[in-house]
């Protein structure tokens, strides 16, 4: 099987979805001349030209809302944000316009939209440029949240999100653009909503999506050398997420951690708490432990940043304080 | 021509005065359900501008598109959205044309090609410059009308979606309709310049001013928007000015602290129904005995719209989860 990067496995998606239906176009800073500010869009200028692959002004707000005109009325926009953190001047257009039209219009007008980019940390760009926002976008009845973490799902998620007659946010990691992985030459579909266990181990789960499912595998890698072994649950989606995934894993192994890359407070990996503590109560062995951003502003020199970031130490940590195991 | 053609148009004219009647008898009424409490939340009347609404209206295609803000009753009407389907949206019935999810803010109707009332001011700017869009993309010829209150003129959303319709030509028509106050504050107390429409000269598109009061005025000018949208996907800013009689919404006193009796007394002397109906007594279109016949027939639509709207269902408590999202057919 070709092994790909990240970034050429989301190329593939945007080409091959973009030859199936020509509903959809691409839109955003960069996307077109300049090949796209992670090169994501390298090349589909030149094969689907101006019409389908528009460079926009630096204007989040309105080239969201463009996309959602233009879905309103049948076509499938793909709406890039040069990085999420870009996204929250458009935050109006994602949650009042593309999350709400169908229930304010009584199921009248629905969305079939994509919004798409990199979220989270990369290294040393400090508070405007470092933030994860999954659990901001995933508060949002309306809308879907896919944040896939290994090439093979990027590439089916996005083709999904693509085909999706919903508003669905894809989160890409800028971190994870480079990162290589089996890729088949055949057409395949990740479908949305469907968790996917990475590795099988029966003394603890970590339940994690996106950028951080590296992190949990090189976690279960150095844990299975302690003869400790993790069950490793990626989301993939966010929103709709896939419960009875984390439900089963955590009642087979009886401890979990879960592993973020937000903030703490009002995070991702509370609502996964909650989600744990209603269905597997009686079967936990020790109380679930979150990992996840100091709870700051991201600070640019590389100490204090290493030691805002969720990573492997602390991942390991974790599982060793659920397991009662003297670190 | 155009216009020349439609005033010697007897039965056009009184299609005109049809459309005005019923926004403003129609919304009479919206103000009588809600001081009975059977219509809640915020309400927004149109009552004084609906020259505007039919005017520009009544200019289009079925196949064109409309946009607008949650000042929406009296365009939803013009449109054709029907009086009993905007009427029990207002009551919040299962029969209503958003099935009461929506209410007075949030009139849908994709039969007639009308794309909602809106609630944040500005937030459907963009919307409409993405329709604009996507008919360009697919080579057509519609246009679509995005109204929108004065104040908007000064949100990001505004200059954002002006120029992206002027960079890249689109078939927009963004109708300012300027009745003076957003909510309570002037527009010369919240605009740097006073004539709003210069402001499309900033984003190389053409641009005009109307008298709001006039409906034949607004037809004329914004029949010139539509033929360059048509022909060559030029978009256009049309700043109409217009007034309202009530306040911003329900909520607020007619005239408030912001602005005297007088002032409203002033305007209503420049009545936009009153002056339709002048012009066509004028004329020897229409008679006195014919505008209490056709003030009649409409309080009839109106009072069936009342009724049809007390008689429609409550959603039921399953419709909550309905429409977050639909099933993906593909």
């Amino acid at each position: 099987m070709p092994v790909i990067t990240y970034r050429d496995a989301l190329n593939q998606a945007l080409r091959e979805e973009m030859h199936r239906d020509d509903r959809v176009f691409l839109m955003g800073e960069e996307v077109g001349v300049y090949n796209g500010a992670y090169k994501v869009s390298k090349g589909l200028l030149e094969e689907f030209g101006e019409m389908r692959v528009v460079d926009t002004p630096i204007t989040e707000l309105g080239f969201a809302g463009v996309g959602v005109g233009a879905a309103m009325v049948g076509l499938r926009p793909i709406v890039e944000f040069m990085t999420w953190n870009f996204a929250l001047l458009a935050m109006d257009q994602i949650v009042n316009s593309a999350a709400k039209m169908l229930y304010t219009s009584g199921g009248q007008f629905n969305l079939p939209m994509v919004f798409r980019g990199p979220n989270g940390a990369a290294l040393q760009l400090s508070a405007q440029h470092s933030q994860a926002w999954e659990s901001w976008l995933a508060h949002i009845p309306g809308l879907k949240v896919v944040s896939p973490g290994t090439p093979y799902d990027a590439k089916g998620l996005l083709k999904s999100a693509i085909r999706d007659d919903n508003p669905v946010i894809v989160l890409e990691g800028e971190m994870l653009y480079n990162t290589k992985g089996e890729v088949p030459d055949q057409e395949f579909v990740v479908p949305l909503g469907v968790a996917e266990l990475k590795r099988e181990g029966d003394h603890c789960s970590i339940i994690t999506s996106g950028k951080m499912v590296l992190v949990a595998m090189q976690a279960a890698d150095q844990l299975a050398k302690e003869g400790i072994k993790i069950d490793v649950v990626d989301l993939r989606t966010i929103r709709p997420m896939d419960v009875k995934a984390i439900t089963t894993s955590v009642r087979k192994t009886n401890r979990a951690v879960v592993l973020e890359e937000g903030w703490e407070t009002c995070g991702i990996g509370a609502q996964m708490v909650d989600y744990i503590q209603r269905d597997c109560f009686d079967y936990l062995d020790s109380p679930v432990v979150r990992v996840h951003q100091a709870d700051v502003p991201m600070p640019y020199a590389k100490g204090l940043e290493r030691a805002a970031k969720p990573d492997l130490a602390k991942t390991i940590a974790a599982v060793k304080r659920v397991m009662y195991i003297e670190a | 021509m155009a216009a020349k053609k439609t005033r010697s148009d007897a039965a056009l004219h009184k299609e005109l005065l049809r459309s005005m009647l019923l926004q403003r008898r129609f919304e009479e009424k919206v103000a009588e359900g809600y001081a009975l409490g059977k219509i809640g939340g915020f309400c927004h009347l149109y009552i004084g501008q609906e020259a505007t609404g039919t005017g520009v209206i009544s200019m289009l295609r079925d196949d064109d598109y409309v946009i607008t803000t949650y000042r929406d009753h009296g365009q939803a009407l013009a449109r054709g959205v029907t009086p009993r389907s905007v009427m029990a949206e207002l009551f919040g019935r299962l029969d209503g044309c958003s099935r009461g999810k929506g209410g007075s803010m949030h009139l849908f109707d994709r039969h007639v090609n009308f794309l909602g009332g809106h609630g944040i001011v500005g937030g459907h700017i963009p919307i409409a410059t993405g329709v604009g869009f996507a008919i360009k993309y697919r080579g057509g010829d519609q246009v679509i009308v995005c109204f929108m209150g004065e104040a908007a003129v000064n949100n990001g959303a505004f200059h954002e979606s002006l120029n992206m319709a002027g960079l890249w030509k689109l078939p927009v028509i963004f109708v300012i309709e300027n009745n003076k106050y957003g909510m309570g504050t002037a527009i010369e107390r919240a605009s740097s310049i006073k004539d709003l429409y210069r402001r499309g000269d900033t984003y190389s598109m053409p641009n005009g001013e109307v008298d709001g009061q006039d409906v034949f005025a607004v037809r004329e000018a914004i029949a010139k928007a539509i033929e360059r949208a048509r022909a060559d996907y030029v978009p256009t800013l049309l700043e109409v000015k217009t007034y309202r009689y009530t306040g911003h919404s329900m909520s607020d006193a007619v005239s408030g602290t912001y602005r005297t009796k007088e002032e409203l007394e002033e305007y209503r002397k420049r009545d936009p129904i009153n002056l339709l109906e002048a012009k066509m007594k004028e004329a020897g279109e229409i008679t006195g005995d014919q505008i209490a016949a056709l003030e009649k027939e409409i309080g009839a639509v109106v009072q069936d719209a009342w009724d049809f709207a007390e008689q429609s269902p409550e959603a039921p408590i399953e419709a909550l989860y309905e429409d977050v999202l639909v099933e993906t057919s593909t």
